[in-house]
């Protein structure tokens, strides 16, 4: 892609084009292919920009990538897995949005040979009058049978001027396939605040503490878990 | 320590509270009993200062201090403990986690240093065996998948961790079997029947007066306390119902 993408452009509907265009061109996608039987992790902490990432998973080879996305500016982060047979792949990400931010994933994971599975969590939170979206595609090949997709969107809207957007996308051409796919979008519970301030912890530490638990599940079992949570932990803190 | 006067309070500009008063001193057992819809449990949320229960008139003081002046989270750190008829579950967050956050939130109000892990978990451990309550419950998140007793046992132990003055306990009788009643109703009574605190019971039955022995009963009846007696009242209320000894 050489011309600056428009909103018509599906992967770009939600972008922050104005703040796009100063990144223009982008590099290309850091390409990594996960031999057959391979393993591979990768953590992202995203402070800005586009971040993109192309993997492909030969015959039974495991990737898991976490990913971290927070900024004040325009923050997005595209990542494209391609996988063959048995393959496994991991995606596990948060968006923390504050301000009027802008922060996005894209995620497009393809099963092109029978039996790979993938899972992808991710959280978003979005304060202020910031946009926070996830848009993630699950493509299963003809052939692709006893493919296992999983997608898991959710969405936490701190104030009523805040955005949020989930797509989840299936485009499935095997029939022996088990693709499912939720998203959500809510407000923190208003009881629980209220039952954590009724024993004394702060409105912004109990917002946290709920916030906390909601994101934590997206980089569950990350390699560098202890570091992601620390770090998302910190941008939540500097977002409430 | 307590002191209500003429309080009106609405919910959803529904008024339920029309007048209430109340004082209620240290060392001092009250409970108050009433029909549904009589606003028992209005009160301790307007006193609790849950959003969305407004108040419209009279005043409400707590070791002098004007309540309603204070946040929600003040008025638990000032040393008011709300034990919930429903208690909250919340995902994620560990009971331990849930507690200790809290204590040391209260200790920093209050400019204290905050507990080391080591001596916070003396602490809950002493408070669960209390309440019969194994310490693995409290590593799960708070009040998720918990039984309707189990959560009011987790409340009494939250009560025993906070070391409150004063503790507002709405309806902690119910959902309770007859073991779990006993084990709660010693627990308040381990925890809180002191010179120096008191206790506010909302409750619809007798039972659990069996256990913790109230100084003071009254009966709210449609917004405000229309007869208030001895321990002997509740016993006639059992007997007679509230139309009996209301009317």
């Amino acid at each position: 892609m050489s011309n600056l993408p428009t909103r018509k452009a599906e992967d770009w509907r939600y972008a922050d084009l104005a703040a796009l265009e100063k990144l223009w061109p982008l590099p290309d996608a850091e390409s990594i292919t996960v031999a057959a039987g391979d393993s591979f992790a990768r953590a992202i902490v995203n402070k800005g920009g586009v971040v993109r990432l192309s993997l492909t998973l030969e015959a039974g080879a495991k990737a898991a990538v976490h990913v971290l996305n927070s900024a004040d500016a325009y923050a997005r982060i595209e990542i494209e897995a391609t996988l063959h047979e048995g393959a496994d792949f991991t995606l596990g990400g948060v968006q923390l949005a504050s301000g009027a931010q802008v922060a996005e994933i894209v995620a497009t994971v393809r099963h092109m040979e029978p039996s790979a599975n993938s899972r992808q969590i991710l959280r978003s939170v979005a304060a202020g009058t910031a946009t926070a979206s996830v848009l993630g595609k699950v493509y299963v090949a003809k052939g692709a049978d006893g493919t296992d997709g999983q997608q898991s969107m959710r969405a936490m809207l701190l104030d009523r001027s805040a955005t949020a957007n989930a797509r989840p996308e299936l485009e499935i051409h095997a029939d022996d396939v088990k693709c499912a796919h939720g998203c959500a979008i809510g407000e923190l519970d208003a009881n629980g605040l209220f039952y954590m301030a009724a024993r004394g912890i702060e409105p912004a530490r109990a917002k946290a503490l709920m916030l906390q638990a909601f994101i934590a599940e997206a980089f569950d079992g990350a390699e560098d878990e202890d570091h992601l949570q620390a770090a998302a932990q910190a941008a939540l803190e500097a977002l409430l | 320590m307590l002191k209500i006067n003429n309080l009106h309070a609405s919910v959803a500009d529904k008024p339920i509270l029309k007048g209430l008063n109340l004082s209620i001193n240290a060392g001092e057992i009250h409970a108050i009993m009433g029909p549904n819809g009589a606003g028992k449990s209005t009160t301790g949320y307007v006193l609790g200062g849950r959003p969305g229960y407004e108040v419209t008139q009279g005043s409400a003081t707590f070791d002098g201090q004007d309540l309603f002046e204070l946040e929600p989270h003040e008025r638990a750190a000032a040393g008011l403990f709300l034990g919930f008829q429903y208690p909250v579950e919340i995902p994620g967050v560990s009971n331990l986690q849930f507690l200790r956050e809290a204590l040391n939130s209260q200790r920093k109000f209050h400019d204290l240093p905050p507990l080391s892990g080591g001596e916070f978990l003396k602490l809950a451990k002493e408070k669960s065996a209390l309440l019969k309550m194994d310490m693995e419950m409290l590593k799960r998140p708070v009040n998720v998948g918990f039984s309707g007793g189990e959560k009011k046992r987790a409340e009494m132990v939250q009560m025993g961790i906070l070391n409150p003055k004063l503790a507002i306990l709405d309806e902690t009788d119910s959902g309770l079997d007859i073991d779990a009643l006993r084990i709660c109703g010693e627990g308040i009574n381990a925890i809180m029947r002191k010179p120096d605190k008191a206790v506010l019971l909302i409750t619809h039955y007798q039972r659990l007066l069996d256990y913790v022995k109230p100084d003071f009963v009254h009966v709210l009846a449609d917004g405000r306390i229309v007869k208030s007696g001895g321990p002997e009242l509740a016993l006639e209320l059992e007997e007679a119902g509230y139309e009996g000894v209301v009317a």
